[in-house]
């Protein structure tokens, strides 16, 4: 539905002909254009069609947008009168304009000359459009360099015929829809700093990957390599194709003693094809396909973890490091037993559920197979039981789990790992709902995220724990933090804005989940006792 | 399928970047050898365009 523009307001809109720049680029423009005194609104955003209807959205419409290209840049601008529309508009010219300039000098025009400027390329990341992205891959393939490919919305019948091009030239094609990689320590996409070591990861989930090598760098062990392999790696009309690549590289990887499979459920033959793979791959390997169990028979020397940070665990041990009861960082069940029951005292007797905001697809994942032990199934636009699935993702039912990198809302904007204000102004939403007792976070550190995300996050659960404390309520927050000391963000920092605002932070995503669904279930108990 | 490569995890990474700036800003932050290539959409063309082009050429 169309916003109104309120009357004392003017609103503008500006097409600039055939001038791309990339989505995170006009949603950093967007951002300091906001922050402008007078300015209510800023969106800066490529003519497609669904930036279309999200501009629409935004009370931007008009004979001029509709008519615009996907390659015109549309800005459209409200604020408090003409002068300071202008001046804003200026201000988005200056800020594109500059970072142009910065760019040029080490730009090339084509993947030709990129690769006469470096000598010995190996690997192209492509992050175009999805529309675009299968052709990029294709010539980086035809040109012989492995690919990390970020980009989603590529069909799948493209990544079954590029995972087949790369397979017959010898070459990596991590992606499409592949988050995070770490090759030779360098994080590639989104990707913590950790130290090098042993364990090398092979995933199909880029915040699956994020955990894992957190959660091994907390124990003190290193990671060698992580491969992504993109989400639908694992489905049989792509057959685990880079997956089973990933394992005999690192199979043949001096540097890497142990290894660790990570995905969601696969389609049941690939999962039999990849087991296989490991179990003759010469090395330990730790398999954490979240919700789906590895029959002991078929998988003979492979160890099966249930969770992200369990699957650390098991690394861990297999490298002889830890003892079987060694919790590492995490906290006793007795310990969350007791943070729990003093959170459920805060409560009033009309919260009974928890809502969880996530920006990591596989951390809302991972939180909803913890849960479903503590409060059964959870309602969410990711559900794993189809009867709670949520199709309009602004919903709420009782226990839900919103995973906010849905396509829904990243279509035309960036990830919320990057442009947190979506889920922000979400988490202020669910404080005024009386029965919330629980609100329930993850926060992604590392190189390609926001660089400061706990600072606007806190502000938000400020002002949520206001609302409900103005409504006579107590509001517990939960969160784990997916990041190291070494990460750009500066862990300590983000860690200590979190807790300054009466977050209980949980030294792993599972952590959280378990703490969650106790605070929850104790509520009920306690519910259930004075009824 | 061939041999897998071990190029990639033996050597020094060398990274073309086709997309968003932050990643190849990220890439250079971790000291990586990183070149960019200004990707933008190809034009669109009218359809009219299109059809004289397919029948010049």
């Amino acid at each position: 539905m169309a916003k109104d523009i309120a009357k004392d307001m003017t609103s503008r809109t500006t097409i600039r002909p055939h001038e791309y720049h990339d989505s995170v680029r006009l949603m950093q423009v967007s951002e300091q254009l906001r922050k402008l005194d007078a300015v209510d609104e800023a969106i800066l955003m490529m003519a497609t069609d669904n930036n279309k209807k999200l501009l629409a959205a935004a009370g931007f419409a008009g004979k001029e947008i509709a008519d615009a290209a996907r390659d015109d840049l549309v800005i459209g601008i409200v604020a408090g009168n003409e002068t300071i529309a202008d001046a804003a508009l200026a201000k988005a010219l200056e800020l594109l304009r500059s970072q142009a300039r910065r760019l040029q000098a080490g730009e090339h025009r084509s993947l030709e000359t990129a690769m006469a400027a470096l000598q010995g390329a190996n690997l192209a990341l492509i992050s175009v459009p999805g529309e675009y992205a299968a052709e990029e891959t294709q010539k980086a393939l035809e040109n012989g360099l492995h690919v990390m490919l970020f980009s989603d919305n590529v069909p799948i019948g493209e990544e079954a015929r590029l995972k087949q091009l790369a397979d017959t030239r010898g070459l990596l094609l991590m992606g499409p829809d592949c988050g995070t990689a770490i090759i030779n320590g360098c994080g590639l996409g989104f990707a913590n700093a950790v130290g090098r070591g042993a364990v090398g990861i092979v995933g199909a989930s880029g915040t699956g990957i994020q955990e894992i090598s957190v959660q091994l760098h907390r124990r003190g062990i290193g990671v060698s390599h992580a491969i992504g392999t993109g989400g639908r790696d694992l489905k049989s009309a792509i057959g685990g194709r880079s997956m089973l690549r990933g394992i005999d590289m690192l199979a043949a990887d001096a540097a890497t003693e142990v290894l660790v499979l990570t995905s969601k459920p696969p389609d049941e033959d690939v999962a039999e094809r990849v087991l296989d793979k490991a179990a003759g791959c010469g090395k330990p390997v730790v398999v954490s396909f979240l919700g789906a169990g590895v029959e002991p028979g078929a998988s003979a020397g492979l160890v099966a973890a249930d969770t992200l940070s369990g699957a650390a665990l098991e690394a861990a041990k297999l490298l002889r490091r830890e003892q079987d009861d060694d919790a590492g960082p995490s906290r006793s069940d007795d310990e969350l037993r007791r943070l729990a029951e003093r959170e459920a005292r805060l409560l009033s007797p009309t919260q009974s559920c928890l809502r969880g905001l996530y920006t990591g697809g596989t951390l809302c994942h991972e939180a909803m197979l913890v849960l479903r032990d503590y409060v059964g199934p959870v309602y969410s636009n990711v559900a794993l039981e189809p009867d709670y699935r949520l199709p309009d993702p602004s919903q709420r039912r009782a226990n839900t789990l919103i995973d906010m990198g849905d396509d829904r809302f990243t279509q035309g904007r960036a990830h919320p790992m990057i442009d947190p204000e979506q889920r922000n102004r979400r988490l202020e939403n669910e404080a005024d709902d009386p029965g919330v007792a629980v609100v329930l976070l993850d926060l992604v550190l590392g190189y390609g995220s926001h660089e400061d995300p706990a600072a606007t996050l806190a502000e938000s659960v400020r002002a949520a724990k206001a609302r409900a404390a103005d409504a006579g309520r107590h509001l517990a927050v939960i969160a784990s933090v997916c990041g190291t000391e070494r990460d750009p963000q500066d862990l300590a920092r983000q860690e200590n804005l979190l807790t300054d605002t009466g977050v209980l932070l949980a030294a792993s995503n599972a952590e959280a989940g378990r703490l969650a669904g106790l605070v929850v279930a104790t509520a009920a108990g306690r519910q259930t006792r004075r009824s | 399928m061939n041999e897998p490569k071990q190029a990639l995890l033996s050597a020094d990474l060398k990274v073309i970047n086709i997309g968003l700036e932050l990643f190849a800003d990220s890439l250079a932050a971790q000291a990586v050898d990183v070149v960019r290539v200004d990707w933008k959409p190809p034009l669109e063309l009218e359809p009219e365009l299109e059809r004289i082009l397919d029948d010049l050429l």
